[in-house]
């Protein structure tokens, strides 16, 4: 079955050849044109097989056909391989995060008073690694009862960076105006955000030195996604 | 020639298409209310040329746009003036624009059977919309930067596919090359295609309907050349002087510092765009999906259907009222959020800090070491004019002072408790020191535990330099050559060539600090190290390269070493040993703190 298909596809593309040639032929005879042509007029007879009203509809149709199927595969080479390069972050993964060793311990107060710290890590960027490269910052608060909490400064809400105000005793986001609970890091009943800050996980080492394990969350949503 | 002519119009056929252009008939002739669509395509116009022109000098990628775009706009012949009508001429056009639509609707030009040209014409919109969008992350510039990530996590929060669409839409996980990359081929590539095609098909169409008069006529038909092409070319001659105008108003368009993920910035986007950065803030939680897109999307297809809704009975009315509600929202949206701005002290001081590290970077690329290779950023974050104000303020505010302020000029949040560190290190700040009116003041040890230590007791310097009072003209002649061989230990630049001249004075100062001041029982000597010889106590410092770069930058990592304050430490942290500041940032407070930093040299000197 698959063979006649092509046995057909085949005798059209022949005829196609055969009864176009003759006319190609002429263009190409008339590259340098008499002031009027006479083009329309100098058409070859048609032969007789073709004429047959059956066989010009079955050429026709085999024609239109193979233009659309053939017209449709020539595109897809390209079109595929461009779609593959511009999905290609999709295939990348960050991998999981690690801790960070980010400050000692003596240097957070106990008071409840955030502090701020920068966290320095590799980077990978397309082509280029930056090693040791700032690539976020935390806030770092240590309660009385010795309990650390580690918030990521990227706002929930839609990414800009929260800052603590000594003045409200909170967090606080310049772009939209949310805010967040200095303590606990929920977000006030008025804001924007759609969860409260991002808390990370901490751990106290080697004598009092305080590791982070950092990682960026999806904003804009109620749950905390991380970004792989 | 004319036979030239023919034979070019034979194979051609361009005479028919020349006519056509230039003979369209106007019914009722040229006006003036006719031009806005030639005024937005002569700005198209502009934006293709200086496009092309600035693309000719732009390289995306993290490491070379914002340096390209300085190199353009700083360096090379009339860049400032390129760059500034590209910038202006997109803000005009988003203004000529939104005319454009408005003239469409109040004259019913968009019902039957101009339905399909008034679809493009708002596509056309939509596309200048995102090429501002994108075109202004490309300097990759921190308002660029941080406006731009808001407005790509909000293609984050679209349901489903949103996580996948940013990552597709930013090249990754978080910004970079490949941000840049995307960004350039959609601005200068796929929306300029787009724009063509659509133009092309908007003329087109137009062309094909003909022009939708406005009655009554009040003159007899007329082609369209020469009178409403010279109408036409006057409303391009008032785009242009308006573009200009701008360029030479604001001096061309703004630049700021280099992107920096690690440095805070207030984000904002730029005026067209505010309306909807006021108007996300209504919207609580998860409620953002309506204020990003929802409600934007139902506006959008709103607009889509006017041809259809203005087909009913009030229709056209709805319409009117419905284009001019979305204007006055816009334009109050727009105003409240400026308003507001402008009142927050806090965004002021961020956006007065980045107008400062904006400047600071152009004097530092400049500088004959110019942008190392690995980009600009690094300029400003190794910068101790920059980094070291905000480092102190983050850092040390909370208990020293400088000159009275923050560091970064704020009054402070409390009172100092600490010495105020304004020219520490120079003779001045030393001889303010060994005052008795002045060390127990808050400028000095006043806020710390040497003035007020174990219920009232003072520490042993504060008793020496209080035991200074009644010093003898000689003795205070000493005690100023004492200051100047400590200070001269500092080397600071400021002094360097006080410290030269007074060479003499200042190896008396030395000699007298093993002797002592006439008139005093201690010497120096007795508690502190000087001249390589230790401290004879723990818990007082050492002198020798008192206030050095060296000396700062070991004492800021750890004052409790035995070189220093030892047991006698107050409550200064140990800021390099807790790892509070890495050894780079203490180096940039402490060169900034003596005064140390690139400073062009002025090129008027001989």
């Amino acid at each position: 079955m698959e063979g006649t298909f092509f046995c057909i596809q085949y005798s059209a593309a022949k005829q196609f050849f055969v009864c176009h040639s003759a006319q190609i032929a002429i263009v190409m005879a008339h590259t340098n044109l008499p002031e009027k042509t006479k083009l329309e007029n100098e058409k070859e007879p048609i032969p007789e097989e073709d004429a047959k009203p059956e066989n010009a509809e079955r050429r026709e149709f085999m024609i239109k056909a193979g233009s659309v199927c053939l017209g449709g595969a020539v595109a897809i080479p390209p079109i595929a391989a461009g779609i593959a390069v511009l999905m290609d972050p999709l295939r990348r993964k960050q991998g999981d995060a690690d801790f960070t060793r980010v400050t000692l311990l003596d240097a957070l107060t106990e008071d409840g008073t955030p502090k701020k710290f920068t966290i320095y890590a590799d980077k990978q960027d397309a082509w280029n690694k930056f090693p040791n490269t700032a690539i976020g910052a935390i806030y770092l608060c240590r309660k009385s009862d010795g309990k650390i909490d580690a918030f990521n400064v990227v706002c929930p809400h839609l990414g800009c960076a929260v800052v603590f105000r000594e003045s409200e005793r909170d967090y606080y986001c310049p772009c939209h105006n949310s805010a967040f609970d200095l303590e606990t890091g929920t977000q006030a009943p008025d804001s924007p955000s759609a969860r409260g800050l991002d808390s990370l996980e901490v751990k106290v080492e080697n004598e009092g030195e305080v590791w982070v394990k950092f990682q960026n969350f999806q904003p804009g949503i109620a749950d905390k996604k991380a970004i792989v | 020639m004319k036979a030239l002519l023919g034979w070019l119009d034979r194979r051609t056929g361009y005479k028919k298409i020349v006519n056509e252009i230039l003979f369209e008939n106007i019914p009722g002739g040229p006006r003036w209310r006719y031009i806005w669509g030639s005024a937005l395509t002569f700005c198209i116009f502009v934006q293709f040329a200086t496009g092309i022109m600035l693309w000719m000098a732009y390289s995306p990628s993290s490491q070379t746009a914002w340096e390209s775009v300085y190199f353009i706009q700083e360096e090379m012949n009339a860049g400032w003036l390129l760059r500034g009508i590209h910038h202006y001429a997109a803000q005009l056009m988003t203004v000529l624009l939104i005319l454009h639509l408005m003239q469409v609707v109040i004259d019913k030009a968009y019902t039957a059977p101009r339905e399909v040209n008034y679809w493009f014409g708002l596509g056309l919109l939509f596309l200048v919309m995102a090429l501002s969008l994108t075109g202004y992350l490309l300097p990759w510039d921190q308002k660029g930067y941080w406006a731009t990530k808001v407005a790509t996590n909000m293609v984050a929060i679209t349901p489903v596919i949103g996580e996948s669409l940013q990552k597709i839409v930013i090249g990754g996980a978080d910004y970079g090359h490949h941000t840049l990359t995307r960004f350039f081929a959609l601005h200068a590539g796929v929306l300029p295609g787009l724009l063509i095609l659509l133009i092309v098909a908007h003329i087109y169409l137009f062309r094909r309907h003909g022009i939708k008069a406005k009655k009554p006529f009040r003159r007899a038909d007329t082609p369209f050349w020469p009178e409403q092409v010279f109408r036409d070319i006057v409303a391009a001659l008032a785009v242009m002087a308006a573009i200009l105008a701008l360029v030479l108003w604001f001096g061309g368009a703004h630049l700021s510092a280099p992107a920096d993920p690690a440095e805070r910035y207030p984000a904002r986007p730029d005026w067209y765009f505010m309306f909807l950065f006021q108007f996300l803030k209504y919207f609580k939680g998860e409620g953002v999906l309506w204020g990003g897109i929802y409600i934007p999307a139902f506006i959008v297809g709103l607009l889509f259907l006017m041809p259809f809704i203005g087909r009913w009975k009030q229709g056209h009315r709805f319409n009117l009222i419905f284009l001019y509600t979305l204007l006055g929202g816009f334009v109050y949206l727009t105003y409240i959020a400026y308003a507001k701005d402008a009142k927050d002290g806090e965004f002021q001081f961020a956006q007065e800090q980045a107008r400062k590290d904006a400047e600071r970077i152009r004097v530092l690329a400049k500088a004959p070491a110019g942008i190392p290779q690995g980009g600009a950023t690094s300029l400003l974050r190794s910068d101790p004019y920059t980094q070291g104000p905000k480092i102190f303020a983050d850092k040390c505010a909370s208990c020293h002072a400088y000159g009275g302020m923050d560091g970064l000029g704020r009054e402070l949040k409390e009172p100092p408790s600490a010495p105020d560190l304004k020219g520490v290190g120079s003779r001045e700040w030393l001889a303010g020191f060994v005052d008795p009116d002045q060390i127990a003041t808050a400028k000095y040890f006043g806020g710390t535990h040497f003035v007020d230590r174990d219920g009232g007791n003072q520490s042993r310097m504060v008793e020496y330099v209080m035991g200074l009072r009644d010093l003898s003209p000689r003795g205070q002649e000493e005690l100023a050559k004492v200051v100047a061989a400590v200070s001269a230990q500092a080397e600071l630049k400021s002094q360097k060539e006080l410290d030269e001249a007074d060479s003499d004075l200042i190896q008396e100062g030395s000699d007298l600090f093993w002797d002592g001041i006439t008139g005093v029982d201690e010497a120096c000597i007795d508690c502190h190290g000087w001249d390589g010889e230790e401290s004879s106590e723990s818990r007082t410092p050492d002198l020798t390269g008192w206030m050095s770069r060296e000396y700062m930058i070991e004492f800021i990592k750890n004052p409790e070493h035995p070189r220093f304050y030892g047991s006698g430490n107050d409550r200064m942290p140990a800021y390099g040993e807790e790892g509070t500041l890495t050894v780079q940032q203490i180096g940039l407070v402490v060169d900034w703190l003596r005064g140390e930093w690139y400073e062009p040299v002025d090129e008027l000197m001989p």
